[in-house]
Protein backbone atom coordinates (compact mmCIF):
# COMPACT_ATOMS: atom_id res chain seq x y z
CA UNK A 1 0.00 0.00 0.00
CA UNK A 2 1.44 3.40 -0.98
CA UNK A 3 1.73 6.07 1.65
CA UNK A 4 -0.99 7.91 0.91
CA UNK A 5 -3.50 4.80 0.59
CA UNK A 6 -2.38 3.97 4.06
CA UNK A 7 -2.91 7.46 5.42
CA UNK A 8 -6.46 7.57 3.83
CA UNK A 9 -7.25 3.72 5.53
CA UNK A 10 -6.46 5.89 8.92
CA UNK A 11 -8.52 9.03 7.66
CA UNK A 12 -11.51 6.73 7.01
CA UNK A 13 -11.52 4.99 10.14
CA UNK A 14 -11.50 8.60 12.09
CA UNK A 15 -14.18 9.98 10.36
CA UNK A 16 -16.12 6.80 10.52
CA UNK A 17 -15.81 6.82 13.75
CA UNK A 18 -17.17 10.06 14.20
CA UNK A 19 -19.71 9.86 11.65
CA UNK A 20 -21.20 7.24 13.28
CA UNK A 21 -21.37 9.00 17.10
CA UNK A 22 -21.26 12.57 16.24
CA UNK A 23 -20.81 13.53 19.90
CA UNK A 24 -17.67 15.76 19.14
CA UNK A 25 -19.20 16.95 16.12
CA UNK A 26 -22.39 18.51 17.70
CA UNK A 27 -20.20 19.44 20.61
CA UNK A 28 -17.49 21.18 18.30
CA UNK A 29 -20.08 23.14 16.36
CA UNK A 30 -22.55 24.19 19.77
CA UNK A 31 -18.79 25.53 21.05
CA UNK A 32 -18.35 27.37 18.11
CA UNK A 33 -21.93 28.75 18.11
CA UNK A 34 -21.37 29.38 21.51
CA UNK A 35 -18.17 32.10 20.71
CA UNK A 36 -20.50 33.48 18.25
CA UNK A 37 -23.22 34.40 20.71
CA UNK A 38 -20.43 35.32 24.04
CA UNK A 39 -19.07 38.53 22.04
CA UNK A 40 -22.55 39.60 21.36
CA UNK A 41 -23.40 40.00 25.19
CA UNK A 42 -20.18 41.16 26.32
CA UNK A 43 -20.29 43.83 23.37
CA UNK A 44 -21.55 47.18 24.79
CA UNK A 45 -24.22 47.88 21.63
CA UNK A 46 -24.11 51.46 22.25
CA UNK A 47 -20.75 52.03 20.55
CA UNK A 48 -19.36 48.77 19.54
CA UNK A 49 -21.35 48.03 15.44
CA UNK A 50 -21.43 44.04 15.19
CA UNK A 51 -19.99 44.45 12.02
CA UNK A 52 -16.44 45.88 13.31
CA UNK A 53 -16.30 42.75 15.17
CA UNK A 54 -17.23 40.88 12.30
CA UNK A 55 -13.44 39.92 11.00
CA UNK A 56 -12.26 39.43 14.38
CA UNK A 57 -15.11 36.98 16.09
CA UNK A 58 -14.56 34.77 13.02
CA UNK A 59 -11.14 34.28 13.72
CA UNK A 60 -11.30 34.15 17.32
CA UNK A 61 -14.31 31.28 17.02
CA UNK A 62 -12.38 29.61 14.00
CA UNK A 63 -8.70 29.54 16.18
CA UNK A 64 -11.39 28.47 19.59
CA UNK A 65 -12.96 26.03 17.54
CA UNK A 66 -9.87 24.23 15.89
CA UNK A 67 -8.67 23.86 19.34
CA UNK A 68 -11.68 22.13 20.59
CA UNK A 69 -12.15 19.94 17.95
CA UNK A 70 -8.22 18.95 17.35
CA UNK A 71 -8.58 17.91 21.79
CA UNK A 72 -10.46 15.39 20.33
CA UNK A 73 -7.82 13.47 17.84
CA UNK A 74 -5.79 11.43 20.23
CA UNK A 75 -8.33 11.34 23.22
CA UNK A 76 -9.91 8.83 20.76
CA UNK A 77 -6.95 6.90 20.23
CA UNK A 78 -6.13 7.24 24.24
CA UNK A 79 -9.40 5.02 25.27
CA UNK A 80 -8.59 1.12 25.32
CA UNK A 81 -4.99 2.51 24.38
CA UNK A 82 -6.37 2.34 20.65
CA UNK A 83 -3.58 4.01 19.33
CA UNK A 84 -0.78 1.02 20.80
CA UNK A 85 -2.70 -1.01 18.20
CA UNK A 86 -2.42 0.88 15.70
CA UNK A 87 1.61 1.75 16.23
CA UNK A 88 1.66 -2.23 16.25
CA UNK A 89 0.64 -2.30 12.61
CA UNK A 90 2.81 -1.99 10.00
CA UNK A 91 1.85 1.25 9.15
CA UNK A 92 4.64 4.10 8.38
CA UNK A 93 4.69 6.67 11.20
CA UNK A 94 4.23 9.31 8.21
CA UNK A 95 1.40 7.60 7.13
CA UNK A 96 -0.35 8.03 10.39
CA UNK A 97 0.29 11.60 10.58
CA UNK A 98 -1.56 12.41 7.07
CA UNK A 99 -4.17 9.82 7.97
CA UNK A 100 -4.55 11.70 11.71
CA UNK A 101 -4.33 15.31 9.85
CA UNK A 102 -6.74 14.84 7.05
CA UNK A 103 -9.55 13.67 9.38
CA UNK A 104 -8.50 16.36 11.73
CA UNK A 105 -8.79 18.96 9.09
CA UNK A 106 -12.03 17.78 7.46
CA UNK A 107 -13.68 17.92 10.90
CA UNK A 108 -12.72 21.06 11.61
CA UNK A 109 -13.57 21.93 8.25
CA UNK A 110 -17.27 20.43 9.15
CA UNK A 111 -17.42 22.24 11.95
CA UNK A 112 -16.54 25.64 10.53
CA UNK A 113 -19.18 24.90 7.51
CA UNK A 114 -21.57 25.15 10.18
CA UNK A 115 -20.42 27.70 11.65
CA UNK A 116 -19.85 30.17 8.51
CA UNK A 117 -23.44 31.23 7.93
CA UNK A 118 -23.85 31.50 11.55
CA UNK A 119 -21.82 34.36 11.42
CA UNK A 120 -22.62 35.79 8.65
CA UNK A 121 -26.46 35.74 9.92
CA UNK A 122 -25.31 36.61 13.41
CA UNK A 123 -22.80 39.41 12.20
CA UNK A 124 -24.74 41.07 9.38
CA UNK A 125 -21.74 40.50 6.92
CA UNK A 126 -22.97 41.42 3.67
CA UNK A 127 -23.49 38.38 1.25
CA UNK A 128 -20.84 38.89 -1.51
CA UNK A 129 -18.51 37.02 -3.36
CA UNK A 130 -15.87 38.01 -1.48
CA UNK A 131 -17.21 35.41 1.10
CA UNK A 132 -15.81 32.27 -0.91
CA UNK A 133 -12.37 34.10 -0.98
CA UNK A 134 -12.71 34.64 2.98
CA UNK A 135 -13.52 30.62 3.09
CA UNK A 136 -10.54 30.12 0.60
CA UNK A 137 -8.85 31.93 3.41
CA UNK A 138 -10.00 30.41 6.79
CA UNK A 139 -9.36 26.85 4.52
CA UNK A 140 -5.56 28.28 3.91
CA UNK A 141 -5.22 29.17 7.81
CA UNK A 142 -6.70 25.71 9.12
CA UNK A 143 -4.37 23.59 6.84
CA UNK A 144 -1.14 24.74 8.73
CA UNK A 145 -2.96 24.84 12.22
CA UNK A 146 -4.38 21.03 11.84
CA UNK A 147 -0.82 20.41 11.08
CA UNK A 148 0.57 21.69 14.44
CA UNK A 149 -2.78 20.65 16.24
CA UNK A 150 -2.13 17.00 15.45
CA UNK A 151 1.75 17.39 16.57
CA UNK A 152 0.72 19.04 19.75
CA UNK A 153 -2.27 16.90 20.50
CA UNK A 154 -0.27 13.52 20.32
CA UNK A 155 1.92 15.26 22.75
CA UNK A 156 -1.23 17.21 24.90
CA UNK A 157 -2.80 12.88 25.68
CA UNK A 158 0.92 11.77 27.24
CA UNK A 159 0.91 14.60 30.02
CA UNK A 160 -1.78 15.35 32.82
CA UNK A 161 -3.89 17.97 32.27
CA UNK A 162 -4.35 16.88 28.46
CA UNK A 163 -7.29 18.85 27.46
CA UNK A 164 -5.76 22.12 29.08
CA UNK A 165 -2.33 21.25 27.42
CA UNK A 166 -3.21 21.54 23.69
CA UNK A 167 -4.52 25.14 24.01
CA UNK A 168 -1.77 26.32 26.00
CA UNK A 169 1.10 24.75 23.43
CA UNK A 170 -0.87 26.05 20.05
CA UNK A 171 -2.35 29.15 21.30
CA UNK A 172 1.03 30.71 20.75
CA UNK A 173 1.32 29.17 17.71
CA UNK A 174 -2.33 29.90 16.20
CA UNK A 175 -1.33 34.42 16.67
CA UNK A 176 0.46 35.26 13.60
CA UNK A 177 -2.18 32.72 11.03
CA UNK A 178 -4.45 34.17 12.85
CA UNK A 179 -3.01 37.90 12.35
CA UNK A 180 -2.52 37.18 8.78
CA UNK A 181 -6.08 35.65 8.31
CA UNK A 182 -8.09 38.73 9.84
CA UNK A 183 -5.99 41.50 7.76
CA UNK A 184 -7.06 39.57 4.66
CA UNK A 185 -10.16 38.92 5.43
CA UNK A 186 -10.66 42.52 6.77
CA UNK A 187 -9.51 43.55 3.69
CA UNK A 188 -12.05 41.00 1.48
CA UNK A 189 -15.10 42.82 3.49
CA UNK A 190 -13.64 46.41 2.92
CA UNK A 191 -13.41 45.39 -0.80
CA UNK A 192 -10.22 46.01 -1.72
CA UNK A 193 -8.47 45.30 -4.49
CA UNK A 194 -7.00 41.74 -4.51
CA UNK A 195 -3.56 42.50 -4.58
CA UNK A 196 -3.68 44.13 -1.02
CA UNK A 197 -3.90 40.86 -0.61
CA UNK A 198 -1.44 38.37 -1.42
CA UNK A 199 0.85 39.41 0.62
CA UNK A 200 -0.73 38.48 3.40
CA UNK A 201 -1.97 35.29 1.24
CA UNK A 202 2.05 34.19 1.21
CA UNK A 203 2.24 34.40 4.66
CA UNK A 204 -0.26 32.15 5.15
CA UNK A 205 1.10 29.95 2.51
CA UNK A 206 4.60 29.96 4.12
CA UNK A 207 3.03 29.34 7.61
CA UNK A 208 1.31 25.97 6.12
CA UNK A 209 3.92 24.95 4.31
CA UNK A 210 6.87 25.40 7.33
CA UNK A 211 5.14 24.11 10.04
CA UNK A 212 3.40 21.03 7.97
CA UNK A 213 6.69 20.09 6.96
CA UNK A 214 7.96 20.42 10.80
CA UNK A 215 5.13 18.56 12.48
CA UNK A 216 5.33 15.98 9.69
CA UNK A 217 9.17 15.14 10.67
CA UNK A 218 8.58 15.51 14.27
CA UNK A 219 5.35 13.28 14.61
CA UNK A 220 7.27 10.19 14.60
CA UNK A 221 9.54 11.17 17.35
CA UNK A 222 6.33 12.35 19.25
CA UNK A 223 4.57 8.98 18.91
CA UNK A 224 7.23 6.08 18.77
CA UNK A 225 8.25 4.68 21.76
CA UNK B 1 24.17 11.23 29.88
CA UNK B 2 23.70 13.72 33.04
CA UNK B 3 26.46 14.94 34.76
CA UNK B 4 27.19 13.26 38.31
CA UNK B 5 26.77 15.01 41.27
CA UNK B 6 30.07 16.08 41.99
CA UNK B 7 30.08 17.35 38.27
CA UNK B 8 26.48 19.06 39.05
CA UNK B 9 27.80 21.30 42.11
CA UNK B 10 30.91 22.23 40.53
CA UNK B 11 29.07 23.41 37.98
CA UNK B 12 26.58 26.00 40.29
CA UNK B 13 29.89 27.07 42.35
CA UNK B 14 31.25 28.15 39.13
CA UNK B 15 27.40 29.32 37.83
CA UNK B 16 28.23 31.34 41.22
CA UNK B 17 31.28 33.30 40.51
CA UNK B 18 30.58 33.76 37.13
CA UNK B 19 26.96 36.47 38.46
CA UNK B 20 29.02 37.27 41.28
CA UNK B 21 30.84 38.85 38.56
CA UNK B 22 27.95 39.81 35.88
CA UNK B 23 26.25 41.21 38.85
CA UNK B 24 29.18 43.69 40.09
CA UNK B 25 29.08 44.15 36.11
CA UNK B 26 25.54 45.59 36.83
CA UNK B 27 26.39 47.93 39.09
CA UNK B 28 29.10 49.03 37.50
CA UNK B 29 26.84 49.58 34.84
CA UNK B 30 24.75 51.59 37.20
CA UNK B 31 27.32 54.03 38.05
CA UNK B 32 28.03 54.56 34.51
CA UNK B 33 24.72 55.08 33.91
CA UNK B 34 23.73 57.51 35.88
CA UNK B 35 26.69 59.34 36.97
CA UNK B 36 29.04 59.30 33.63
CA UNK B 37 26.78 59.28 31.05
CA UNK B 38 25.00 62.40 29.95
CA UNK B 39 21.47 62.29 30.50
CA UNK B 40 19.32 62.29 27.06
CA UNK B 41 17.80 65.91 25.60
CA UNK B 42 14.05 65.26 25.49
CA UNK B 43 13.34 62.04 27.90
CA UNK B 44 15.82 63.15 30.58
CA UNK B 45 16.57 60.58 33.07
CA UNK B 46 13.62 58.14 31.74
CA UNK B 47 16.13 57.24 29.02
CA UNK B 48 18.52 55.49 31.31
CA UNK B 49 16.69 52.78 31.51
CA UNK B 50 17.64 51.94 28.00
CA UNK B 51 20.79 50.43 29.57
CA UNK B 52 18.86 47.42 31.02
CA UNK B 53 16.08 47.26 28.65
CA UNK B 54 17.69 46.33 25.06
CA UNK B 55 20.18 44.33 26.62
CA UNK B 56 17.32 41.99 28.71
CA UNK B 57 15.77 42.05 25.21
CA UNK B 58 18.92 40.58 23.95
CA UNK B 59 19.74 38.63 26.39
CA UNK B 60 16.11 36.71 26.50
CA UNK B 61 16.60 36.17 22.57
CA UNK B 62 19.76 34.56 22.52
CA UNK B 63 18.37 32.12 25.59
CA UNK B 64 15.18 31.25 23.49
CA UNK B 65 17.25 30.88 20.63
CA UNK B 66 20.04 28.42 22.53
CA UNK B 67 17.04 26.47 24.03
CA UNK B 68 15.75 26.27 20.35
CA UNK B 69 19.05 25.02 18.86
CA UNK B 70 19.60 22.38 22.22
CA UNK B 71 16.66 21.02 20.98
CA UNK B 72 17.61 20.27 17.48
CA UNK B 73 20.83 19.13 19.30
CA UNK B 74 18.59 16.39 21.73
CA UNK B 75 16.53 14.85 19.42
CA UNK B 76 19.57 14.01 17.21
CA UNK B 77 22.25 13.07 19.88
CA UNK B 78 19.58 11.95 22.41
CA UNK B 79 22.00 13.43 25.17
CA UNK B 80 20.25 14.25 28.52
CA UNK B 81 23.28 17.28 28.84
CA UNK B 82 21.13 18.94 25.66
CA UNK B 83 17.73 18.76 27.62
CA UNK B 84 18.80 20.31 30.95
CA UNK B 85 21.01 22.76 28.77
CA UNK B 86 17.63 24.03 26.90
CA UNK B 87 15.72 23.73 29.97
CA UNK B 88 17.97 25.92 31.58
CA UNK B 89 18.46 28.60 29.25
CA UNK B 90 14.32 28.94 28.49
CA UNK B 91 14.30 29.42 32.37
CA UNK B 92 16.44 32.09 32.29
CA UNK B 93 15.12 33.38 28.76
CA UNK B 94 11.89 33.70 31.22
CA UNK B 95 13.58 35.87 33.76
CA UNK B 96 15.16 38.14 30.66
CA UNK B 97 11.59 38.49 29.32
CA UNK B 98 9.79 39.39 32.88
CA UNK B 99 12.60 42.57 32.70
CA UNK B 100 11.63 43.73 29.63
CA UNK B 101 8.20 43.63 30.04
CA UNK B 102 8.19 45.33 33.45
CA UNK B 103 10.76 47.86 31.91
CA UNK B 104 8.78 48.49 29.28
CA UNK B 105 6.11 49.93 30.46
CA UNK B 106 8.40 52.04 33.31
CA UNK B 107 9.38 53.70 30.60
CA UNK B 108 6.41 53.55 28.22
CA UNK B 109 4.53 55.80 30.97
CA UNK B 110 6.54 58.88 30.71
CA UNK B 111 7.78 58.32 26.95
CA UNK B 112 4.52 57.55 25.24
CA UNK B 113 1.56 58.61 28.11
CA UNK B 114 0.40 55.11 28.28
CA UNK B 115 1.75 52.12 30.50
CA UNK B 116 1.30 49.49 27.59
CA UNK B 117 1.41 49.90 23.91
CA UNK B 118 1.52 47.40 20.97
CA UNK B 119 5.01 48.20 20.16
CA UNK B 120 6.51 45.67 17.99
CA UNK B 121 9.27 44.51 20.50
CA UNK B 122 7.24 44.87 23.72
CA UNK B 123 4.70 42.63 21.53
CA UNK B 124 7.61 40.27 20.61
CA UNK B 125 8.70 39.90 23.79
CA UNK B 126 5.10 39.14 25.00
CA UNK B 127 4.44 36.07 22.40
CA UNK B 128 7.89 34.86 23.37
CA UNK B 129 6.69 34.75 27.36
CA UNK B 130 3.39 32.78 26.30
CA UNK B 131 5.10 30.67 23.89
CA UNK B 132 7.80 29.31 26.34
CA UNK B 133 5.25 29.59 29.16
CA UNK B 134 3.30 26.50 27.14
CA UNK B 135 7.24 24.87 27.42
CA UNK B 136 6.65 25.08 30.67
CA UNK B 137 3.20 23.60 31.12
CA UNK B 138 4.44 21.09 29.53
CA UNK B 139 7.73 20.33 31.16
CA UNK B 140 5.68 20.29 34.50
CA UNK B 141 3.10 17.73 32.80
CA UNK B 142 4.91 15.25 32.52
CA UNK B 143 6.41 13.03 34.73
CA UNK B 144 9.11 10.42 32.92
CA UNK B 145 12.09 12.07 32.16
CA UNK B 146 12.75 10.63 29.37
CA UNK B 147 9.42 11.65 27.60
CA UNK B 148 9.42 15.17 28.98
CA UNK B 149 12.80 15.87 27.73
CA UNK B 150 11.87 14.30 24.14
CA UNK B 151 8.53 15.99 23.90
CA UNK B 152 9.77 19.39 25.07
CA UNK B 153 12.70 19.19 22.77
CA UNK B 154 10.02 19.00 20.02
CA UNK B 155 8.23 21.84 21.49
CA UNK B 156 11.82 23.69 21.30
CA UNK B 157 11.88 23.09 17.84
CA UNK B 158 8.92 24.15 17.10
CA UNK B 159 9.35 27.54 19.15
CA UNK B 160 12.47 28.03 17.04
CA UNK B 161 10.80 27.79 13.85
CA UNK B 162 7.94 30.29 15.29
CA UNK B 163 10.31 32.78 15.77
CA UNK B 164 10.94 34.06 12.87
CA UNK B 165 6.99 34.01 12.10
CA UNK B 166 6.74 36.71 15.32
CA UNK B 167 9.33 38.70 14.19
CA UNK B 168 7.43 39.11 10.45
CA UNK B 169 3.90 39.64 12.60
CA UNK B 170 5.29 42.15 15.05
CA UNK B 171 7.05 43.18 12.40
CA UNK B 172 3.86 44.10 10.33
CA UNK B 173 1.57 44.93 13.42
CA UNK B 174 3.93 47.89 13.83
CA UNK B 175 2.95 48.86 10.34
CA UNK B 176 -0.47 48.84 10.71
CA UNK B 177 -0.03 50.76 13.73
CA UNK B 178 0.09 54.73 14.86
CA UNK B 179 3.88 55.24 15.81
CA UNK B 180 4.25 56.26 18.86
CA UNK B 181 3.32 59.58 19.59
CA UNK B 182 6.44 61.43 21.46
CA UNK B 183 9.24 59.41 20.21
CA UNK B 184 10.46 57.52 18.18
CA UNK B 185 11.92 54.18 19.04
CA UNK B 186 14.04 54.01 15.55
CA UNK B 187 17.59 53.64 16.55
CA UNK B 188 18.83 57.52 17.10
CA UNK B 189 22.93 57.87 16.69
CA UNK B 190 24.13 57.70 19.72
CA UNK B 191 26.97 59.76 21.27
CA UNK B 192 30.34 58.17 22.10
CA UNK B 193 29.37 58.13 26.13
CA UNK B 194 25.85 56.75 25.28
CA UNK B 195 26.79 54.10 23.38
CA UNK B 196 30.10 53.23 25.36
CA UNK B 197 27.10 52.52 28.45
CA UNK B 198 24.59 50.83 26.25
CA UNK B 199 26.79 48.11 24.62
CA UNK B 200 28.93 47.84 28.33
CA UNK B 201 24.98 46.93 29.70
CA UNK B 202 24.94 43.57 26.69
CA UNK B 203 28.01 42.57 28.50
CA UNK B 204 27.31 42.62 31.36
CA UNK B 205 23.70 40.73 30.74
CA UNK B 206 25.44 38.32 28.69
CA UNK B 207 27.46 37.49 31.63
CA UNK B 208 24.78 37.43 34.08
CA UNK B 209 23.14 34.94 31.32
CA UNK B 210 25.96 32.50 31.56
CA UNK B 211 26.14 33.01 35.45
CA UNK B 212 22.20 32.05 35.49
CA UNK B 213 22.47 29.35 33.21
CA UNK B 214 25.31 27.54 34.79
CA UNK B 215 23.78 27.54 38.19
CA UNK B 216 20.08 26.46 36.41
CA UNK B 217 22.00 24.07 34.48
CA UNK B 218 23.53 22.01 37.70
CA UNK B 219 20.30 22.67 39.60
CA UNK B 220 18.75 20.73 36.61
CA UNK B 221 21.27 18.04 36.67
CA UNK B 222 21.10 17.13 40.71
CA UNK B 223 16.84 17.37 40.19
CA UNK B 224 17.81 14.71 37.41
CA UNK B 225 19.96 12.23 39.38
CA UNK B 226 17.45 12.82 42.00
CA UNK B 227 14.70 11.26 39.75
CA UNK B 228 16.93 8.15 38.46
CA UNK B 229 17.08 7.78 42.18
CA UNK B 230 13.81 8.31 43.37
CA UNK B 231 12.88 5.76 40.19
Amino acid sequence: MSIFRMAWVIAAKDLRIEYRSRTALHTATLFAVLVLLIVVFARDGGTVSLATLGPSVLWITIALASLVTLNRAFMLEREHSALDGILLAPISRSALFLGKWLANLVFVLVVLTITFPLWILFYGVAVTPALLLVAGVALLATVGVTAIGTLFSAIAVRTRHAELMLPVLMLPFLLPPVYFAAQATVRLLGGRPLDELLGWLRFLLLYDIAFAMLAAMLFPVVVDE
Amino acid sequence: MIPDAAAANRQISRGRVVTLIGLLGLAALYVMALQFTPPERFQGLAQKIFYIHPPAAYAMQMAFLFTGVSSLLYLLLHDERFDLFAEASAEVGMVFGLIVVITGPIWGRPAWGTWWEWEPRLTFTVMELVLFGGYFALRGAIRDPADRAKYSAVMGLMALVLVPFNHLTVYLFASQHPEPVVVKTSKPELPLEMLRTFLTGFAVFTVIYLGFVMQRYGIGARRALQEVTDA
